[in-house]
């Protein structure tokens, strides 16, 4: 019987109830405090930055496929960034710096957490919803003023922030106001990811449901779990590094400005004896942590749909834990292997390349587990299974490439190239961004009560997947050849103008992959009419969030739910079906 | 599912991990903070260990830099002091005594005060008449922002304080306890305010 038959006998008694009167629209849809409401609101709002950032890099791959060559119709659209629809070198600059700011700060980490945590965490623990229901939505709102912040640096003097993500002082100090509009920005979405983590921990440590103990949690509660912590305690440092540089843009102080800087000719008006690289070590402090903030919620969802998909037991639950947690208190020691090349000294280079060694460990472990999951299995090829499988060679890639990156001798030859841009890429695009798919057209029917169609989703997948390698691909070979990540026109030199083959190859490959998301920007909007109506479990899942109703009322459970196993009780012996959800006491 | 049980930690504590939800989000709260002051404390350690030996931008001693240990200890006792009016006015609500705990929080907000006019006055003013803004040279640019990023968490003190003793305890009317644990997170980010101080007295004003 699915729970949805209940909510008929359900009884509205006088015990607290606070969804029998009608919530008006602006508090229902808009300032609402339930946090389904406010994970919609943050997957939503980030998708459209992933697209707006998918689109500025789709600008940029013009300008480098096709160096001084004006852009046809866009071009004539931005009259000052593009004169005569050539991208000016400035213009380029600032698109650079964007692209990585929406995508890391307000496309996907708003998205994993702010939006598939918010929505799926306390169904997955049987809570009716966050421990604090208001700072929820004040995180969200935060998170938006932000965004509309770093929106507006597009139009101050000089346009956005044109420093590159990173922000690398002294060039960030003497930037012009974009700059400024960035850090500000910046303030903002690091309070916005402060209060939103602060409420993940509580939650998950106060509301679980009766019987729900920490390993019965689902995967992607854990990776919730330690990804809140990586966000409580890596970004304030960057909150302080941002405080300093407002000081330094705003006030004059000098704390990453060296004495007797010139700058085009022009003696620098700052007292000096500051240090340009206290600026890196506050960045890369947060950044780096950042990097698992990106990937560990993309491995809880690929760790349920494999799961579920496998129909048996994720192979190595309590390894994949263990090693998630240590990733955590590891991503906090390997920083600086960011700044092999700024000159630190061996030793402390040779401590970083160690810990970033033993760092791969972990990371290999959860992926080997998951590979393990599949063997044995009876796979369904669902569209969320088949975007699951192509995550882990994918985030194989990524993860192996990053080796010779840890590793000081090799990363004098690889750093700031192309090659760079690749591993990451591989990790955050055909990774996370993958593994946000499978999570989208996975609990796609919990939001909406509707499947997404699954054959636009295949031709979304197999377009993707071949699209995506094409884009990232020959970016290690153009990387190996020596072409620095930051060209305006690499065909200056004559190292770069040996590849500029690849470079064309990487442009078609993301316009064609800009092509290749019709299929399921349409698939999304249309089945939310038109999709196929579903029962609440149509996955014939275990975990806690399939025994509410599909979409979940305000508060969640019909009744509250009672957890007596673990989270993957795939085809258990001696039961008629291949699942026994976690709220089921008997067979 | 019922709302009240939704929320029930927010004033009983959980039977498992023993505090109610409040206060465990306050702790963690407190732990960004230590980094934040952490990250700001490492950048004075490393702007202080590169500063040149010489010149406009070497550190200044504390005669240089116009630091006065004594005003400096003075108020550090008076946060010292506004610590423990904090305890005393949770102490008296646990005791159920509204106006007693009212009382020990406006000493609190008294005290705040009296530290921020001191730091103003005494510190600021001075330092800012000889010419020596937080841009004059490194020292002075960590001095002010550490102190001044100190300062406002002071002044977010008074506001969170401020309302609770104004506004905030008509609350004690519908559920004493829950206006008493909130008393006593607010409590807990003060302690934390004080101690941040505790590090930056000796650091700046004791240590050459």
């Amino acid at each position: 019987m699915s729970s949805h038959q209940h909510g008929h006998g359900h009884q509205h008694g006088d015990d607290g109830h606070h969804d029998h009167h009608e919530l008006g629209f602006w508090r229902k849809y808009v300032f609402s405090v339930d946090h389904k409401v406010i994970g919609v609101q943050y997957a939503v709002t980030s998708l459209c930055f992933l697209f707006f950032g998918f689109c500025l890099m789709m600008l940029m791959r013009w300008q480098l496929a096709y160096p001084g060559r004006p852009i046809p119709v866009i071009g004539p659209l931005f009259p000052k960034g593009m004169p005569d629809g050539i991208m000016l070198p400035e213009f380029y600059n600032a698109l650079g710096a964007m692209h990585g700011t929406i995508m890391v700060f307000l496309g996907v980490v708003p998205l994993i957490v702010g939006g598939f945590g918010n929505y799926v965490m306390p169904l997955q623990i049987g809570a009716p919803d966050m421990a604090f229901p208001k700072l929820n939505m004040v995180s969200y709102w935060v998170y938006f003023v932000g965004a509309i912040v770093m929106m507006a640096g597009f139009f101050v003097p000089g346009g956005a922030a044109n420093s590159g993500w990173t922000s690398y002082a002294p060039l960030s100090v003497i930037a012009t106001t974009g700059q400024t509009v960035w850090l500000l920005g910046m303030v903002f979405l690091i309070t916005s990811s402060l209060l939103g983590s602060v409420n993940f921990i509580v939650t998950i440590i106060q509301l679980r449901a009766k019987g729900l103990t920490m390993f019965r949690l689902p995967v992607f509660v854990w990776a919730q779990f330690v990804t809140a912590f990586l966000l409580l305690l890596a970004f304030p440092p960057l909150e302080a590094a941002a405080v300093l540089q407002l000081m330094d843009r705003l006030v004059g102080t000098s704390f990453f400005m060296p004495e007797g800087l010139v700058v085009s000719g022009q003696l620098q008006n700052y007292a000096g004896g500051g240090s340009p690289l206290l600026w890196q070590h506050l960045f890369w402090f947060l950044a780096h942590p950042e990097v698992y903030v990106l990937i560990l919620p993309g491995l809880g969802m690929i760790a349920e749909i494999i799961a579920n998909n496998t129909r048996k037991p994720l192979w190595g639950y309590r390894a994949m834990v263990y090693s998630m947690v240590f990733l955590g208190f590891m991503s906090f020691i390997v920083w600086a292997h960011h700044m092999f090349m700024t000159g630190m000294g061996t030793k402390i280079s040779t401590f970083f390349a160690t810990t970033t060694m033993i760092i791969s460990i972990p990371s290999v472990i959860i992926l080997t587990a998951l590979v393990i999951s599949l063997y044995q299995g009876a796979i369904r090829f669902t569209v969320p299974m088949l975007f699951a499988l192509a995550f882990l060679p994918m985030f194989a890639i990524g993860g192996l490439t990053g080796l010779p990156l840890g590793l000081p001798v090799s990363d004098i030859q690889l750093h700031d190239t192309y090659y760079v841009i690749g591993h990451f890429h591989y990790v955050v695009a055909p990774g996370t961004i993958f593994a946000i798919f499978a999570g989208v057209y996975f609990w796609y029917p919990k939001v909406t009560g509707r499947t997404m169609n699954t054959a636009l989703g295949w031709m979304h997948f197999v377009l993707s997947f071949v699209f995506i390698n094409v884009v990232f691909m020959p970016m290690f070979f153009q990387g190996l050849a020596g072409v620095s990540r930051r060209l305006y026109d690499q065909t200056q030199y004559a190292h770069g103008s040996a590849v500029q083959n690849l470079t064309k190859m990487s442009s078609w490959g993301a316009w064609m992959l800009g092509l290749s998301q019709l299929p399921f920007i349409l698939n999304f909007f249309m089945s939310f009419r038109a999709g196929r109506k579903v029962s609440d479990n149509p996955w014939d899942a275990t975990t806690l969030e399939w025994a509410a109703p599909s979409p979940p009322p305000h508060g969640n459970f019909v009744t509250e739910p009672v957890v007596y196993r673990d989270p993957y009780d795939y085809s258990p012996r001696g039961v008629a079906r291949d699942f026994l959800p976690q709220h089921v006491a008997e067979a | 599912m019922s709302a009240g049980a939704l929320l029930s930690y927010t004033v009983k504590p959980h039977p498992v991990t023993g505090v109610y939800s409040g206060k465990l989000g306050t702790w963690l709260f407190l732990a960004s903070e230590v980094m934040l002051f952490g990250a700001l404390f490492s950048a004075y350690v490393l702007l202080r260990v590169g500063a040149p030996h010489e010149g406009a931008a070497a550190w200044p001693t504390h005669e240089q830099a116009g630091l006065s240990w004594k005003i400096g200890g003075f108020n550090t006792l008076v946060l010292i002091i506004s610590s423990v009016t904090m305890v005393m006015a949770w102490a008296s609500l646990k005791t159920g005594d509204l106006a007693k705990g009212r009382m020990f929080l406006a000493l609190t907000v008294a005290l705040a005060l009296l530290f921020i006019v001191v730091k103003l006055v005494f510190e600021y003013m001075p330092k800012l008449n000889a010419g020596h803004g937080p841009w004059h040279n490194n020292f002075f640019g960590i001095y002010f922002t550490l102190t001044g990023l100190h300062a406002l968490h002071i002044i977010g003190g008074v506001i969170v304080i401020g309302y609770f003793l104004l506004f905030g305890h008509k609350l004690w009317y519908k559920n004493p306890e829950y206006y008493t644990n909130r008393i006593e997170c607010t409590g807990l980010y003060w302690h934390f305010v004080d101690l941040v101080w505790i590090f930056l007295f000796p650091v700046l004003y004791l240590m050459n």
